[in-house]
Formats: C-alpha cells, sequence, structure tokens
C-alpha cells in the first residue's frame, strides 16, 4: 500500500477545475517534487495533503484513511500526528523564538521538550539563535526554524510549498541539503517548486497544468539522469 | 517541559512582546477597574460620611449653663420634665484639657450608655467603656499615639489652681484601658472619652458639666415643648432645639447610593464594550499567526484558550492596577467632597480583580470565537 494515494480528486470552484482528475501515488520514503506554472492547481493540492481543505470529488488515501470523508477536528489531528508542513514565507509566531516556534508544535503535538527542541535547531545549523525572535533573523534562517518546526514531531510526510521561493542561493543550497538528509533518513518529502533545479533533486517530478497532471519524470540518482517515461 | 508551562510562556510572551497593542487593552481594563473599585468603596464609605455631615442625628435638643456652670443635678432637673416614655437618652459631657505624652488633649467626662442612645452614627471599633478605668479615644487620637484597642493610655492633669499660685505643678496621673476607638469623621475624634466619676477621680474634684445632648422621640413639636417647659422652669439650664436629620434627607443617601450603582453598572457596560473591540482588532491583526498554529495541529480548543488565557492575564494585571488606583480616586474625592479620609477596604482587592477577570474573559468570548473561523490553507497560500 502506498503511504498516499489520490484518486481521482478534483477541486471545483464555482466553473473554475482548480484540480481536475488527479490521481497520484507517493510511496513511503519517496521524494516527489511538483511543478507547473501559476494557477495550475499546486498550492490546492497541497491544502489538500496537508489536511488543510478537502476535495469536491475523489478519494485521498493517506495511510489507507481516505482523508476526504475525515471531520475538521480529525483533520487537525491527522495533520497534527503525520504531517511537518514548510511554507513559501516563513510563518512563525512572530513574538516567540525561534526555540519556543519549534517547541510550539511539539505543544500542539504532544510535550514541550526543549532539549529535543533544541537539538532539532542543532539539526538545521541554528543552536546559537535559538533565543532569537524571528525578527532577528535572515529570511534563510526563519525558513530553517520552519525546517526545523516541521520534523520535531518525526511526521510521515513532510509538505513543503515553494520552501525556497524566497531565498537566495545559498539559503536554497542549505534547505535543500535539509532535505537531502531528511530524505536519508527516510521521510517522505513532497516539494511544490518553480524552480527546476531543487525540482531535479528529487526521485521524481510531476507537473501539473490547469489541474490535471501533464507529466511525470524520475530522477535516476544513480546516473544523474533524467529519464522521461 | 511540561504543556501548562509552555501556555503561560506564550501568554507572557505575547504580553511583553506585543506591548503597545496589549497596553492599550490593559488600560481600558484598568480604568474601568478603576472607576468599579472606587465607585464602590465611595458606596459603602458614603453612608459613613453621611453620618458624619448629619452629626445631630440621634440627640435634638441641648443643655447648657444658664449662668456659668450647671451640675449633674440640674441636669437630671431638667430632664425630668420630659414624659419617660418620650425619652430616648441623654448624655452629660464634662470636658477638660489633660496632656497625653505631653501633648495638650481634651478629655470628654459621660456616661457612656447615655452617650450610647444619643449618638447613634458613631462608630466604635472595640467596645464602648463600660467599668471604671475603661476609656475610649477618637480616631485621630488613636493615629497620633498610635493606640489600639487593649493599649493602656497614661493621661496627666494639672489642677488649675495651683499653676495660678506659681507653685510647683503636681500632676495628678492615672493609667487608663483603651476599650474601643470611635469614629464620626468629626471633631469627636479628637477626644478620649471616659466616664463622669473616673474624670472626677482623675482631677480630684466633683466639676460640673459643659453640655447635656439629650435625645427626645415624638416629633419637632415635642421637642419644642420640652424646650419651653425646661426653659420656664428650671432656671439653672438654659434648653435648646437642635436640628435633626428629617427624613428627606436620609432619602437623599438612598438616591446618591443609586446614582453610584447606576453609573458603574455604565462604566462598567463600556469597559466591556471597548475591551470586545480592542480583542476583535486582536484577533484580526492575528489572523495569520492563528492561522499557522492551526495549521501546525493546533485544535480550536486551544486556540480559545490561549486567547483567552491572554485575556485573563489582562484582566488580572487590569484588576490589580485597577485596585490601587481605585482607592486614591476615591480619597481623592473623598477628601474634596466630604473632606475625610475612606477606609481601605482589603476584600475590595480581590472582588475587583476577580470581577475584572470576568468581565474582560466575557467581553472576549465573541471576539475569541471568531478566532476559530480562520482558515488555516489561507496562511499556507501565503495570504
Ligand atoms: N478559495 C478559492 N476560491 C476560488 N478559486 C480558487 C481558490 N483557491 C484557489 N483558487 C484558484 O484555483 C487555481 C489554482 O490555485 P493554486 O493556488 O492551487 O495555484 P498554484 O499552482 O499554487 O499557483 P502558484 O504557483 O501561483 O502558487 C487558481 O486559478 C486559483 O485562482
Ligand atoms: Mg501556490
Amino acid at each position: 500500500m502506498s503511504l498516499l494515494e489520490l484518486k481521482n480528486v478534483s477541486k471545483i470552484y464555482g466553473e473554475l477545475h482548480a484540480l481536475d482528475n488527479v490521481n497520484l501515488k507517493v510511496e513511503k520514503g519517496e521524494w516527489v517534487s511538483i511543478m507547473g506554472p501559476s494557477g495550475s492547481g499546486k498550492s490546492t493540492m497541497m491544502n489538500i495533503i496537508g489536511c488543510m481543505d478537502k476535495p469536491t470529488k475523489g478519494e485521498v488515501l493517506l495511510d489507507g484513511v481516505d482523508i476526504a470523508k475525515e471531520s475538521k477536528k480529525n483533520l487537525t489531528t491527522i495533520r497534527r500526528d503525520k504531517i511537518g508542513l514548510i511554507f513559501q514565507q516563513f510563518h512563525l509566531v512572530n513574538y516567540l523564538t525561534a526555540l519556543e516556534n519549534v517547541m510550539l508544535a511539539q505543544y500542539y503535538h504532544s510535550m514541550p521538550d526543549e532539549k529535543e527542541a533544541l537539538e532539532a535547531l542543532e539539526r538545521v545549523g541554528l543552536k546559537d539563535r535559538a533565543k532569537h525572535l524571528p525578527s532577528q533573523l535572515s529570511g534563510g534562517e526563519q525558513q530553517r526554524v520552519c525546517v526545523a518546526r516541521a520534523l520535531i514531531n518525526y511526521p510521515e510526510i513532510v509538505l513543503a510549498d515553494e520552501p525556497t521561493g524566497n531565498l537566495d542561493e545559498a539559503n536554497e543550497e542549505i534547505v535543500v541539503d535539509l532535505f537531502h538528509k531528511l530524505h536519508d533518513e527516510g521521510t517522505t518529502l513532497i516539494v511544490v517548486t518553480h524552480d527546476p533545479e531543487v525540482a531535479e533533486v528529487a526521485q521524481r517530478m510531476v507537473v501539473l497544468r490547469s489541474g490535471k497532471i501533464a507529466k511525470e519524470k524520475v530522477n535516476d540518482h544513480f546516473t544523474g539522469k533524467i529519464r522521461f517515461e | 517541559m511540561s504543556k501548562r508551562k509552555m501556555f503561560f510562556r506564550m501568554i507572557v510572551a505575547s504580553l511583553l512582546r506585543r506591548r503597545s497593542r496589549m497596553l492599550v487593552a490593559l488600560l481600558s481594563i484598568a480604568i474601568g477597574a478603576t472607576i468599579l473599585s472606587g465607585l464602590v468603596t465611595i458606596y459603602y464609605d458614603v453612608p459613613r460620611q453621611m453620618g458624619a455631615e448629619f452629626r445631630n442625628y440621634g440627640a435634638n435638643m441641648i443643655l447648657t449653663a444658664a449662668d456659668e456652670a450647671f451640675t449633674q443635678e440640674d441636669a437630671a432637673q431638667g430632664i425630668g420634665r420630659i414624659a419617660k416614655s418620650d425619652l430616648v437618652g441623654y448624655a452629660p459631657y464634662r470636658y477638660e484639657n489633660v496632656r497625653v505624652h505631653e501633648s495638650p488633649i481634651v478629655v470628654a467626662g459621660t456616661d457612656p450608655e447615655g452617650a450610647k442612645k444619643t449618638s447613634p452614627y458613631w462608630n466604635v471599633d472595640g467596645e464602648w467603656p463600660a467599668a471604671s478605668g475603661e476609656v475610649m479615644v477618637g480616631a485621630n487620637v488613636a493615629e497620633s499615639f498610635r493606640l489600639s484597642v487593649g493599649s493602656t493610655l497614661t493621661v496627666s492633669y494639672t489642677p488649675e489652681g495651683k499653676v495660678q499660685k506659681g507653685e510647683a505643678l503636681e500632676d495628678l496621673t492615672a493609667d487608663y484601658k483603651i476599650t474601643g476607638i470611635v469614629e464620626t469623621g468629626g471633631s469627636e475624634e479628637d477626644y478620649i472619652y471616659m466616664s463622669l466619676d473616673d474624670l472626677a477621680a482623675l482631677t480630684k474634684e466633683q466639676g460640673t458639666l459643659d453640655v447635656c445632648e439629650v435625645s427626645v422621640s415624638g416629633g419637632a413639636d415635642a421637642v419644642k415643648k420640652y424646650v419651653d417647659q425646661i426653659n420656664s422652669s428650671v432656671d439653672t439650664v438654659r434648653a435648646r432645639v437642635v436640628k435633626r436629620v428629617t427624613a428627606s434627607e436620609a432619602t437623599v443617601l438612598t438616591k446618591l447610593q443609586a446614582l453610584v450603582l447606576l453609573v458603574t453598572v455604565v462604566v462598567l457596560a463600556l469597559t466591556m464594550i471597548c475591551v470586545a473591540t480592542t480583542m476583535t482588532a486582536v484577533v484580526a491583526e492575528r489572523r495569520r499567526e492563528i492561522g499557522l498554529r492551526k495549521a501546525i495541529g493546533a485544535p480550536d480548543s486551544s486556540i480559545i484558550k490561549e486567547f483567552m488565557g491572554e485575556s485573563m492575564m489582562l484582566g488580572l494585571l487590569g484588576g490589580i492596577l485597577g485596585s490601587v488606583l481605585g482607592f486614591i480616586f476615591a480619597q481623592e474625592v473623598s477628601t474634596r467632597v466630604f473632606s475625610s479620609s475612606i477606609r481601605f477596604r482589603p476584600l475590595l482587592v480581590p472582588v475587583t480583580i476577580l470581577v475584572s477577570i470576568a468581565v474582560t474573559a466575557a467581553s472576549s468570548l465573541m471576539p475569541i470565537r471568531s478566532a476559530t473561523d480562520v482558515d488555516p490553507a489561507l496562511v499556507l497560500k501565503g495570504e
């Protein structure tokens, strides 16, 4: 059984089909990147996978559970327990320090643990910035705090919607390196990106166009070549 | 770290690091609490103040000497003209200058039982003197000599005759036990009260009376009738009518209290509106943060708890501030309007704080509920 399976998923806003009959399978431990022009439905798909929105039609199986049929309350629980989110803007609570922002995810999940939160910050190379407020951190550093927060509860899937969209090259590299580490540890990754360089390091690339899957490519890690199916 | 500790850490961080916004909310709560506790203090203190203003409530006739002095027997003779059924009580007074710790002070010798009847509005902390050797002191006396109920008071009296002859002063001194401290809001607070017998023993002379307060029932006509009777038949004393509080004057007090109550209710309502408005703005301003919290897994109940926690913390701080400022406010009003200080009521502090927390929480309810409507998907989209 796949970790995630979308079956004939559509999201319809009035006349507009933001997602149109999408079928997609993601295996445990896979690293998938999603590309496509603006308005093609990438964020819509991420919202549905991230349990923040429900499809108009179709099934979304996460660990065998159809999240399209769950109540809002259950979706919050599933999101909390299984999903780590990283956004394009570095969404941090602005009056909490880096450490407290990471602990926030622990707080809603189970128990705040300062030591563990510090370790997570250490992993993203920000141990010495733990007591800084978001306003005292650079954009790249803020995004790394978000990564630390997304990882802290050992989620089954990490969803990142344009995580490097607002970063310079150096910071982009740091974040991509973090994804590599996560992938090596077996975390499932779905990354939306406009940046081909970021997309191509993934195992698989999915291209959306007008709410439909237009193309899928598999990246052969061993040869480093991109093979078209 | 426990969940509770993190909860408080977040609330404190939110209040401290978002100071400017929170100060506005805090200010409105503190002003509300100030006026609330101030007005309630005045509400309870006004009757006491009014008692002092209407000091002759009780006695409605006084007897003074027709010539130079009059004795207890003369007073009794005058009182004898009043029908037993119309006589509520009477209190003879003899004033003498004495010294306590070398400071001059006036001691009033009286009949405590009678004084109790002619001055029912006196506020006595402790007991009226009952036995020989017991005294009651005015609140000002107690304050300036740091006296309290149960402490011992040494009173010295210098017989007048000897001073005139230029002989060495030989003071007559006696110790008394303080059984009560009297508060009236007036000059009574400057005196020491003891029985006429104790005063006679201290001064070693029977002495004469300065005044005798009488309380007569039966209305203004009855008082007038007895005054005339005494003046025509007893030539050692002169009787006079003293104006007593009328019924309409007493209702002023009730009306004043009703007014204070009304103002309190209006202020409470205004505070609630102000807090609700501020909290609505706070929630609107923090929609993104709410969405983010939800996106990382916060259930609605947690969001409500966190915002409620913040608003209750503001209520607590506002309540503490309001208790202090309210006392100052009431004190200011009291000294200006009644030229007398009010009493600090410790019970009012927890009451003000609790009311402040409850009012803040109640008025935050609606805005906070709207916080749960925030859609976390909007945050992910970066709106
Ligand atoms: N709440 C909504 N109501 C109506 N239409 C919506 C809503 N949310 C998204 N859409 C529409 O759905 C389409 C897909 O939007 P989506 O945000 O998924 O695009 P995207 O691929 O993430 O684009 P971008 O790269 O610009 O972020 C767009 O045409 C958008 O206007
Ligand atoms: Mg998008």
